[in-house]
């Protein structure tokens, strides 16, 4: 048997490992996006970037980039305020409302959130050339909030249900409307949960690729994941400036997760922890 | 009493009021498409012309007798089982060193998050180039090594890509399952480990008599999540090979695409959307009751 220190001694060779396994790949990118082509045709992959260029960051200034990152802001922040409002106003009827349909339509939504959201592809494809709005930032919002429903409305009614009864009595006798029980009590006390739902869906939604692949098609509208994927298709031979648009699209993730690692941890896994 | 009935009427409206947005947002993307997508599945339609013709199960039937959509379904079933072998035992192994270590390895924690904050555009693309049998990373490092003779067309050979390609999503994945054991590990009470120390327990037995069998429920969830997650996926597939090399990493979620929008079959795509709906959902309802009996 191993003893305690050779132990720790595997611990930290593993650990070793792994994090080159999990980082290589983004000192790859970083160091390529700072050399010139000529230097990546003719060194080793591998090397430190002897004389660093920000020549190709230049390159990605010069294209799209800037809209792309604007659209994504547009499209994700608008997303999440509608989600974020949206939910949980029907979070709040099925956790303190008494009605009839109460447990049944909370089933029904519940249940939306195991559904395969490709299924629904084509039809919103349809319906948004039939609504006129292919091709532009609105096209997106409507399923991302819509999409983003059942797990949000879920969370947050399991969290609501558990703010105490006797705030709301209390309230209720001094005359407090619905409304007002909704804006001025359970909306304030459920923030936790609130930013769990809107950096789950925030970060979600700021990588999503296969609804924005279908539902745009030009630079002007399209998000920061087709971005890349536009860059790709037209600078495909220039890996030093493919590798600038990597490294900057990974830059605003990056300093969220910097700003607020553990609430970002814990946005991210919001869904699978309850799923 | 008839105020009471105005109160009661005010409520309801007040109901009502609150949840349509969601009741509407959901029946007009949710549930009207699924209702589309079958109904679609009758028809024979390139998505522009004005007419669409009635088939009937014909599309139904042809998808039965099409062996690439077969294929891709294995290539799911393939990925399911990969996944679960690959992601799952390096995913727990980590947990485990990092709850051990404590606050200590915090540092590592952050440089294995990384993978999670990129997007899977951004990986697929990178990896294109990491692949790359000239310039690209991998080619790099085995001739730095003297392995040239491993050195492969990664994503060129058909035999290979469906591999070069799960080995990626492995990666993208193992820091996602990392965290979710790490924060299961993190509710085991420390009396537990205490006590296994008194009596003597080794490492090993830490591990396998205590973290293991407490993880058993998160490690179930897990399981779950990566079966529905490999049968629906798509991105970096798309991005990396677009199902090829002559259909090799073909998906069903990447073949559903391919008809839909690169042939304009959009009749038949909603076949294989529907059939996916039936498959995951199914698969999905079985895991769930499957796993529940056997905690009961």
């Amino acid at each position: 048997m191993a003893t305690g220190k050779e132990i720790k001694k595997w611990y930290f060779a593993f650990l070793a490992i792994w994090t080159l396994i999990a980082d290589i790949p983004f000192l790859f990118m970083a160091f390529t996006s700072l050399k010139t082509q000529m230097e990546l045709l003719m060194g080793n992959t591998w090397q430190i970037p002897k004389k660093p260029t920000i020549g190709n960051y230049l390159t990605v200034f010069e294209g799209s980039f800037f809209n792309y990152l604007k659209n994504s802001v547009i499209a994700v922040s608008v997303s999440v305020v509608l989600i974020l409002l949206v939910s949980s106003m029907a979070a709040f009827v099925f956790a303190r409302m008494k009605f009839g349909l109460n447990n049944v339509l909370y089933s029904l939504i519940i249940a939306g959130m195991a559904i395969p959201i490709h299924v629904t592809l084509i039809p919103i494809y349809i319906l948004t050339n039939k609504m006129k709005i292919y091709d532009s930032i609105l096209a997106l919002i409507g399923p991302y909030v819509a999409l983003s429903l059942p797990m949000s409305i879920f969370i947050l009614t399991e969290f609501m249900r558990e703010i105490p009864i006797e705030l709301e009595e209390a309230a209720k006798i001094d005359g407090c409307s619905m409304f007002r029980l909704y804006s001025n009590i359970i909306l304030p006390l459920s923030r936790p949960a609130l930013i769990t739902v809107g950096i789950y869906n925030g970060t979600y939604l700021w990588n999503e690729f296969i609804f924005a692949l279908v539902l745009t098609s030009t630079p002007e509208k399209r998000t920061l994941p087709l971005g890349i994927w536009d860059f790709q298709t037209k600078y495909g031979s220039d890996i030093p400036a493919i590798m600038a648009f990597l490294t900057l699209s990974l830059l605003p993730m990056l300093i969220a997760y910097i700003l607020g690692q553990d609430k970002i941890i814990k946005g991210m896994m919001a869904g699978a922890v309850k799923g | 009493m008839g105020k009471e009935r105005s109160a009661k009427l005010w409520h309801n409206m007040g109901i009502l009021l609150f949840l349509a947005p969601a009741l509407i947002l959901i029946g007009v993307y949710i549930i009207w498409p699924i209702i589309m997508s079958f109904n679609l599945s009758r028809f024979d339609w390139d998505g522009i012309s004005p007419q669409k013709i009635y088939v009937g199960f014909k599309n139904w039937i042809d998808l039965m007798h099409d062996t690439i959509f077969w294929h891709a379904l294995g290539n799911n079933i393939k990925f399911i089982i990969l996944s679960l072998v690959i992601e799952m035992p390096i995913a727990i192994l980590l947990a485990v060193l990092l709850d051990r270590g404590g606050k200590k390895f915090d540092i590592f924690k952050s440089l294995f998050y990384l993978p999670m904050l990129m997007s899977s555009v951004a990986i697929g693309v990178l990896f294109k180039y990491i692949y790359d049998p000239q310039f690209g990373l991998l080619s790099g490092i085995l001739n730095f090594l003297h392995l040239d003779f491993l050195a492969q067309d990664w994503l060129g050979d058909p035999k290979i890509a469906f591999y070069s390609v799960v080995a990626v999503i492995c990666w993208q994945y193992i820091p996602f399952y990392m965290i979710f054991f790490i924060a299961a590990l993190s509710n085991i009470p420390q009396e537990l480990y205490e006590a296994a120390k008194i009596d003597g327990a080794t490492q090993g037995q830490y591990f396998w008599k205590i973290e293991l069998p407490l993880l058993s429920p998160s490690i179930k969830t897990a399981c779950i999540l990566s079966l529905i997650g490999s049968l629906k996926y798509f991105d970096l597939i798309y991005v990396m090979t677009e199902g090829g090399p002559s259909n090799a990493t073909e998906l069903m979620a990447t073949y559903m695409y391919k008809s839909a929008f690169a042939s304009f079959k959009m009749g038949y795509g909603s076949t294989i959307a529907s059939a996916m709906f039936i498959i995951i959902t199914t698969a999905g309802i079985v895991a769930y009751f499957a796993t529940r009996q056997k905690e009961a």
